[in-house]
């Protein structure tokens, strides 16, 4: 496996210096199309289906997340909003604004992380795993709470590194297929593949629904997914890696307004 | 569903909840997870029950459940959903009728 993915690496290298596609700024630059998020895709009931909160099954994480979020904790740790107040004010625009470098860590740290911190540091907690239906809920219940909200992450200072390593990853083929993100979601956006529509992979609406999933997913899961299907080595759920792609995804998508939970095949 | 209704008025309840519904071939390979679905579903309405589902393992994982009421008088609509665990879920909603 190993050896099979240093063989592509060095593929792509040969590809790149031979006709100059992979330069560091950016390979096959795309003429600038407005991107289109896989809402935009779904057949008109799931749409309605999307649109409907009782009929949109995310909102039962939703919900969950609310009360997660005001309830105490069994132990006599604080609840969230013994120190966050009311998260309707406090945490509007939060998610839109995620991930961001932590100061004094260095480290990229998405909303995940984020709550993670405040159970470990502020609750004294073990953190949620992801796909957790705790972990969703509170990040499904704090992104709904940004809906309408621009995405506006920052990519500047200590965070342009992540970015960088980001776009690598988007433009770099992988997998036994050998196919980078780009060339599909840059390049292929609105053809069709297994059943799906492939659109330009807006991350506005995670955690979102899945119907292959029966269940609320993660940014990270869907990532795994597309992994998977170009037969690539997966990165962890949480990983630098898959929070460089977050950081990249949602500036190259930025301005585009948080829809969270949605609804997906 | 609505807070209130007509008296004779036909309302419509709809209802979803958070369920894995497993049903027991969801593990690849040799493993079988034990079967874990709601088999029942049930309302009542004054006191009466209005509606039963049994419930079959092909229903999708967090079911949905639609279904029309009569309004007759002010009182609870109360909700039970049973699972293969035996845990019961009961939620009970007001109806006032004018
Ligand atoms: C004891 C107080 C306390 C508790 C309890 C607490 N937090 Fe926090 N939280 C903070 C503080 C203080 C910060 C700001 C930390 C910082 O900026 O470095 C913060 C930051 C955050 C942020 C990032 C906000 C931003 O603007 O980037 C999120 C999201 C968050 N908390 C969620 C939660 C959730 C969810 C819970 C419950 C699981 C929780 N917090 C529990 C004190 C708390
Ligand atoms: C072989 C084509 C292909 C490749 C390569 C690929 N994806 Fe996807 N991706 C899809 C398809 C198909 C979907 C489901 C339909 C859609 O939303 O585009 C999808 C969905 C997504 C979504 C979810 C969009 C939404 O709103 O639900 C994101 C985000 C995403 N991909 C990011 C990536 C990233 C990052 C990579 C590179 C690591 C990648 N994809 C590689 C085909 C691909």
């Amino acid at each position: 496996m190993g050896g099979l993915r240093v063989l592509c690496i060095a593929i792509v290298l040969i590809h790149s210096h031979t006709i100059g596609a992979f330069a560091a700024d950016g390979p096959l630059r795309v003429e600038a199309q407005p991107l289109r998020s896989a809402s935009e895709f779904l057949s008109p009931a799931l749409r309605a289906e999307q649109a409907d909160p009782i009929r949109n099954r995310g909102m039962l994480w939703v919900e969950q997340g609310e009360r997660l979020f005001t309830q105490p904790p069994p132990g006599g740790a604080p609840s969230c909003a013994t120190c966050h107040a009311r998260a309707e004010t406090s945490m509007r625009g939060v998610a839109a604004r995620l991930p961001a470098v932590d100061a004094a860590s260095g480290q990229l740290v998405n909303l995940e992380g984020r709550v993670n911190e405040c159970r470990i540091v502020r609750q004294s907690l073990p953190p949620l795993d992801y796909e957790t239906d705790e972990l969703l809920a509170l990040t499904a219940y704090l992104t709904a709470l940004s809906n309408g909200e621009p995405l506006a992450v920052s990519i500047d200072g200590p965070a342009s590194a992540f970015y960088a390593y980001g776009q690598q990853l988007w433009n770099e083929r992988q997998g036994q297929l050998n196919v980078a993100c780009t060339q599909c979601h840059d390049q292929s956006v609105g053809r069709k593949l297994r059943g799906d529509t492939i659109s330009s992979a807006v991350p506005t609406g995670y955690p979102a629904y899945r119907l292959e999933w029966q269940t609320l997913g993660s940014l990270h899961r869907r990532l795994r997914a597309c992994q998977l299907g170009v037969r690539a080595q997966l990165f962890e759920l949480g990983s630098r890696e898959y929070l460089a792609l977050e950081l990249y995804l949602k500036s190259r998508a930025r301005r585009h307004p948080i829809d969270a939970p949605a609804l997906r095949r | 569903m609505p807070a209130t209704a007509q008296a004779g008025e036909t309302i419509k309840i709809r209802t979803a909840i958070q369920h894995p519904m497993i049903t027991g071939h969801t593990d690849a390979g040799p493993n079988v997870a034990p079967r874990k679905i709601i088999h029942t579903f049930a309302v009542a309405y004054l006191d009466a029950e209005v509606l039963r589902i049994d419930v079959a393992p092909g229903i999708a994982a967090n079911p949905f459940f639609a279904f029309n009421l009569r309004a007759r008088s002010s009182g609870d609509v109360v909700f039970t959903w049973i699972d293969d665990t035996g845990e019961v879920i009961v939620e009970t909603r007001q109806l006032t009728v004018t």
